[in-house]
């Protein structure tokens, strides 16, 4: 296959970036999307150009770290697929690919196609936890927990914390992702006594680097994970009582 | 002749009675002691958090944008624990037994049977977390009998149990991050061990989006940084997973153990090209269902699901009937090699064996099969266009773990005083071979239960020191180290990119020291890679500068470890002239073509000293003995 | 259970005295919360009002009488004469300031998320044209309002003389083609506007149970079709002459 690309290049943090074009040609069906990518950049050093810089690591969809924007949607045009898993069959013979790193005031762009997405990590220190020392948990048996509330919370768990909702989010808000958790650490009876505090810490971390949300669904259409925006709502729900029970409290 | 420091006294109460001979930092006294983490995987991410928790003053460091997408991340059956819950008969001492015996007697009994002691912990301490293992209908907790073992103890969580352990442990250090008592840097690697006076004082480090190169002391440093399989180049480990860590330690000291105890997966997806990057595994789980095969003539034509029964060849159940497709990991991988070195291969580059699970689906209904593998089956349909409902899949063995590492006491430090390995970057535990399901307990065994108590032991006569001060002479050297390799390979402008190399060397590395390992090979090996090292020396190519984000020059040093590290492997498979685990040497076989151990010269551990570039390194050797286990060939017959 | 469980920082969570309303406010999440309230209040102003102007249909006597009652009618042995009406105006007057100021306030937060909007254009799997123009649409709609009520209520606007029945408005109004096109195009903005704004709120509001999920779209869906398809009839029906 042949393809054309359009990658946005960009030095540094503060460097204004640009479209450059450059032609994948050659390319087997089967490889992988970045091993496409590879391809381009062995040539780009053979050239003495400096090569495309874009994150990965595990490819095979489970890190988290890659990403970008092709063709203007997060990770690409595959569903429930990130974009290391990504192959070149999908694409055709001749076409454009435009590649865009993901942007968000709260993922600034470090280089060309890289972003810094730390602020997932804030959030998670907000409150993305259970508070239990190391070895002072009881035998693993005597918390029970329903299937059902087992299996939510590792539906919710199961989110690699790549960005792709906030970079497909219009609004550029990062609810799915806070909700995610949320949803898996308040669905089970171990995360319980601190349900409501986590809930607001987490959120308010959240605002302080996204944006907010109006439902449009594009975050969850663009999840490798497949994660639901109906763990928004249960942290919307979640949240109201968080507030009410902290004034009743008072 | 190394000492492990092995406390005496029967193994039950071994790790028992040590913890209460140990010395101990008093609570108050804990903040006054920096330690240093570098690595934030399983290992590196328990042992911060639970370091921080005890009250020392911890700055825990991954070259990874954020802690929680370390390379244990990717693990996908589960993790094995001594629970019992199925009442089939397991116990801490079947758990140590089986894992000895599956390392092929290469481990330390005392270590072993620790790791089986504690792993009942880990497993409570990671529901306590919330970590949403599987469950029955009762609420309880689900087992699986995984890579063969004859009991129910495996703790799975859909097939993303390393993703879900390793947040547990992430959350567990965003915690203490939040309580104040982890600094956590991302985002730099690691590039040098400072040692002053014999003892471990801090590490240099390069920011990867700054390249800013900074120093940092502490009392101990603790590395924590995963395993070298990469040094295949084509391995199922994650792209940035490397050695250089460890290696850079091992030239400042610490002995570095049975380098060429590597694990070869059997169940990955054979590669599709040359040009592939990296591998993946298909979880080991799908051998309880699916049929190994390969077609009885090698000029096959038929579309497989056409081959009939007479002309397939299912040749691991008829070589080991009572295991059948669940031999140990090195049985199947080698049996595989052999078939498609036979000509047998299938794929458009006859470069895998099918495991098929048409009987499976006839027996068990498409739904069910659906239920348990449907994830793996999705993901193997993503990579190879091809439905594995209808066509049965392709596997071949891939580079996965390595056995080997840096070598280590009870205590999991190294020949460095006051620097600590543990995960997949020590040597311990899984000897020749090591079983499924059983690294990610051992990571979060040293992580969470070992090495927050050891290494009070070495700290506490310390009370009062302060941590060297980075102006130290020996930091400016371990500084100008760094700084001038880096301009180095800025320097060279050679011709050929830093994935060039590492695809050759990778090359040398699986032939020859790769599923079958034999004299000349070794010796070929031995004689290419040092002149392929020179040729990366002179005509690498990094373009770009140092002051931005730059993969290549990350990769660069990467490489130019695996080098020296590809030398002491091949020096290490050499020298060990007996079969055992997932090292098969030729010369060392049985009438049928099994791994023939020699327990008279080889039950030992081969701990390999530095001694500069060029020049031999220096073998030392820990004896093992086993008082609690019998030696046996292992038979799967 | 020996479970440790730390306790969140009090200070930290902001002041306790607060009211529940205004802490909600605060945040961004609080503040969609009050947006969806408000947007419930108008939901039933306009299902009710458009339920009421169907007795244009049945001619000037019955829906002069009609608006009669409204001002004067509505639980006067409660209320003083007017006084409902008045009371209702005040919801609609506190739920239009919260709905509109979080609106642009919330924007504008999306905005500042998004500084650097992408080079590249977007491909859209699931956010549609309603959801990603609500601000534009509330913004018609408010415009609207505005000029609806110098037409209706004050008569500012009106093309009818003064003192003309209400009946008589609304057919004066609605016989200028161009006004009768502005509420045919600001009630189509108000249907999209709610087509996004009815399915949204629930999960606002964190209403949400995988059982009647589905029927949160029909909801939104039969909502917007019964409103705006009433209150389109009334212009179309007074250009054809149906009304007049
Ligand atoms: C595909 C796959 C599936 C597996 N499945 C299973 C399974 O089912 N069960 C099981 O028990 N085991 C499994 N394993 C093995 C297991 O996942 C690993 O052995 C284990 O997770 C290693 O953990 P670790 O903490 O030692 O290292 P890692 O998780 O590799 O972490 C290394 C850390 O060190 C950091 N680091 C490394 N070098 C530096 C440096 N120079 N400077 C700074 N930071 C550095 C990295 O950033 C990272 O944070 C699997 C392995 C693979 C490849
Ligand atoms: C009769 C008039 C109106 C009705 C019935 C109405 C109804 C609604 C409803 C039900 C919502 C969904 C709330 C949620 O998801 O929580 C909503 C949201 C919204 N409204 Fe209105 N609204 C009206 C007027 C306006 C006006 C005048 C404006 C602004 C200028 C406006 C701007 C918005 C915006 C920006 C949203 C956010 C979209 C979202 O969060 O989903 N609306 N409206
Ligand atoms: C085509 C459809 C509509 C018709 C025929 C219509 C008709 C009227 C009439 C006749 C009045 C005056 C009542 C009086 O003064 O006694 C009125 C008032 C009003 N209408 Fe409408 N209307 C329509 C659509 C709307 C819409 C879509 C909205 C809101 C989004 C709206 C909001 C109002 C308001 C706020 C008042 C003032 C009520 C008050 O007295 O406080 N109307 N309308
Ligand atoms: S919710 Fe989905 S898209 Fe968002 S970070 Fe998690 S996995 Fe990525
Ligand atoms: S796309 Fe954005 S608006 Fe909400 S539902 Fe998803 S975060
Ligand atoms: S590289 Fe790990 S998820 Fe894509």
């Amino acid at each position: 296959m042949n393809l054309t690309l359009r990658v946005w290049r960009q030095a540094g943090p503060d460097a204004p970036g640009r479209f450059e074009t450059y032609e994948a040609t050659d390319i087997s069906p089967d490889s992988s999307f970045l091993e496409m990518l590879d391809l381009v950049n062995e040539d780009l050093i053979g050239q003495g150009e400096e090569p495309i810089e874009f994150m990965h690591d595990c490819r095979e969809g489970i890190c988290g770290t890659c990403g970008m924007m092709i063709n203007g949607r997060a990770h690409g045009p595959q569903s429930m697929t990130a974009t290391c898993q990504l192959h070149m069959r999908t694409f055709q013979d001749g076409d454009e690919l435009v590649l865009e790193p993901w942007r968000a005031s709260g993922f600034p762009i470090v280089k060309d196609l890289v972003v810094d997405r730390s602020a997932f990590d804030r959030i998670i220190e907000a409150g993305g936890y259970i508070s239990i020392d190391t070895g002072s948990a009881p035998d693993a048996n005597l918390i029970p927990v329903a299937k059902q509330d087992a299996d939510l919370a590792m539906d919710a768990a199961a989110c690699i914390g790549c960005g792709a909702c906030v970079a497909a989010c219009p609004n550029g808000a990062g609810q799915l992702f806070t909700s995610a958790k949320l949803a898996q650490l308040n669905t089970l009876p171990q995360g319980q006594p601190e349900r409501y505090e986590r809930t607001e810490a987490m959120v308010e971390v959240m605002e302080e680097h996204f944006g907010s949300c109006t439902n449009m669904g594009e975050c969850e259409a663009a999840c490798p994970k497949g994660i639901s925006i109906d763990f928004i709502a249960m942290m919307n729900r979640d949240y109201r009582k968080a507030k009410f029970r902290n004034r009743r409290s008072a | 002749m190394l000492d492990a420091k092995t406390p005496e006294g029967p193994i039950e109460t071994k790790w028992e009675n040590h913890k209460f001979d140990m010395k101990l930092v008093n609570p108050a006294n804990k903040r006054k002691f920096e330690i240093i983490v570098v690595g934030t995987g399983l290992a590196g991410a328990s042992a911060a958090a639970t370091l921080g928790e005890l009250g020392y003053r911890v700055k825990a460091f991954t070259y990874h944008d954020s802690a929680r997408r370390a390379h244990s991340i990717a693990a996908q059956g589960g993790i094995n624990a001594a629970k019992n819950y199925h009442s089939d008969g397991d116990s801490i001492f079947r758990l140590f037994y089986d894992t000895v015996k599956g390392g092929d007697y290469r481990s330390r009994e005392a270590n072993v049977y620790r790791l089986a002691e504690v792993s009942n912990n880990i497993i409570d301490q990671c529901v306590a977390q919330g970590v949403p293992f599987a469950r029955e209908y009762g609420g309880l907790l689900d087992n699986r009998s995984f890579g063969g073992a004859q009991v129910s103890r495996t703790f799975y969580a859909r097939g993303q149990t390393g993703q879900q352990l390793l947040l547990g442990a992430y959350q567990a250090l965003s915690r203490q991050v939040k309580a104040g008592t982890v600094e956590l840097h991302t985002g730099l690697e690691m590039l040098d061990v400072v040692v002053v006076d014999g003892k471990a004082a801090g590490i240099i480090v390069r920011d990867l989006n700054t390249g800013e190169i900074s120093r940092h002391s502490a009392h101990a440093v603790v590395l924590g940084t995963g395993g070298y399989s990469n040094a295949f180049y084509l391995s199922t480990m994650a792209m940035s997973s490397n050695v250089t860590a460890a290696w850079r330690a091992h030239r400042k000291g610490a002995f570095f153990a049975n380098p060429c105890f590597t694990q070869i997966h059997p169940t990955a997806i054979p590669s599709s090209d040359e040009f592939q990057s990296k591998l993946t595994l298909m979880s080991e789980s799908l051998r309880n269902d699916g049929r190994i095969w390969v077609p009885k003539d090698p000029d096959e034509t038929r579309a497989p699901g056409d081959i009939p029964e007479e002309d397939r060849d299912y040749y691991l159940e008829v070589k080991y009937p009572a295991f059948g497709n669940l031999v140990p990991r090195d049985v199947a991988s080698r049996n595989a090699k052999t078939q498609v070195d036979a000509g047998k291969g299938v794929g458009p580059l006859k470069n895998g064996v099918f495991l098929d699970f048409a009987d499976a689906i006839g027996r068990l209904g498409r739904d069910a099969v659906a239920d348990k593998y449907g994830n793996l089956f999705e993901m193997y349909e993503r990579i190879t266009g091809e439905d594995p409902y209808q066509v049965p899949m392709r596997i071949y063995p891939a580079p996965h773990y390595t056995m080997g590492g840096l070598w280590v006491d009870y205590h999991l430090q190294t020949t460095i005083p006051g620097l600590f390995a543990i995960g997949e970057a020590n040597f311990s535990d899984h000897g020749a071979n090591r079983l499924g399901a059983s690294a990610l307990m051992q990571g979060l065994a040293d992580g969470y239960f070992v090495l927050p108590y050891t290494i009070g032991d070495y700290l506490a006569p310390q009370l009062g020191s302060t941590p060297v001060d980075t102006s130290a002479s020996e930091f400016d050297q371990a500084e100008a180290d760094v700084k001038a390799q880096v301009d180095r390979f800025l320097a060279t402008n050679g011709t050929r990119s830093v994935d060039w190399f590492h695809r050759e060397l990778g090359k040398i590395l699986w032939d020859h020291c790769g599923m079958e390992r034999s004299e000349a090979g070794l010796e070929k090996a031995l004689s290419e890679i040092p002149a392929l090292r020179e040729e990366f020396e002179q005509d690498v190519r990094v373009l770009g500068s140092a002051e931005t984000l730059n993969s290549s020059l990350e990769k660069a040093g990467r490489v130019a470890d695996f080098f020296e590290l590809a030398e002491l492997m091949c020096r290490d498979a050499l020298t060990r002239r007996e079969s055992c685990g997932g090292h098969f040497r030729v010369e060392s076989q049985t009438e049928e073509g099994e791994a023939l151990r020699d327990d008279d010269d080889f039950a030992h551990v081969s701990a390999w000293e530095w001694t500069g570039q060029g020049s031999e390194p220096v073998e030392h050797r820990e004896p093992l003995e086993f008082e609690y286990v019998k030696l046996t060939q292992r038979s799967y017959k | 259970m020996a479970t440790k469980v730390s306790h969140g920082d009090d200070a930290a969570t902001g002041s306790r005295r607060t009211p529940f309303l205004v802490e909600l406010y605060r945040s961004a999440l609080g503040k969609k919360y009050l947006m969806a309230i408000s947007g419930i209040v108008f939901m039933g102003y306009v299902l009710a009002h458009m339920l009421g102007n169907l007795k244009l249909y049945q001619g000037p006597e019955e829906f002069n009488k009609y608006a009669e009652f409204l001002r004067e009618g509505l639980l006067t042995p409660i209320l003083p004469e007017s006084g409902m009406l008045n009371l209702l105006r005040l919801v609609l007057l506190v739920s239009l300031v919260v709905h509109v100021v979080a609106a642009v306030q919330l924007t504008r937060m999306n905005k500042q998320a998004r500084p650097e909007s992408y080079r590249s254009k977007r491909d859209y799997v699931a956010a549609d044209f309603a959801s990603r123009t609500m601000i534009w649409t509330g913004t018609i709609v408010l415009l609207f309002v505005a000029y609806h009520l110098a037409d209706l209520t004050w008569g500012w606007v009106n093309p009818a003389e003064a003192g003309a029945t209400v009946y008589d408005k609304v057919v004066a109004s609605f016989s200028v083609p161009a006004v009768a096109a502005f509420y045919l195009v600001a009630n189509l903005a108000l249907g999209v506007h709610l087509y996004h704004g009815v399915w949204s709120l629930f999960q606002s509001l964190g209403i949400n149970n995988r059982r009647f999920n589905h029927w949160r779209r029909a909801l939104a869906v039969g909502f917007t079709v019964v409103v705006v398809g009433g209150n389109l009839s009334f212009p179309i029906a007074v250009q054809v002459g149906l009304i007049s």
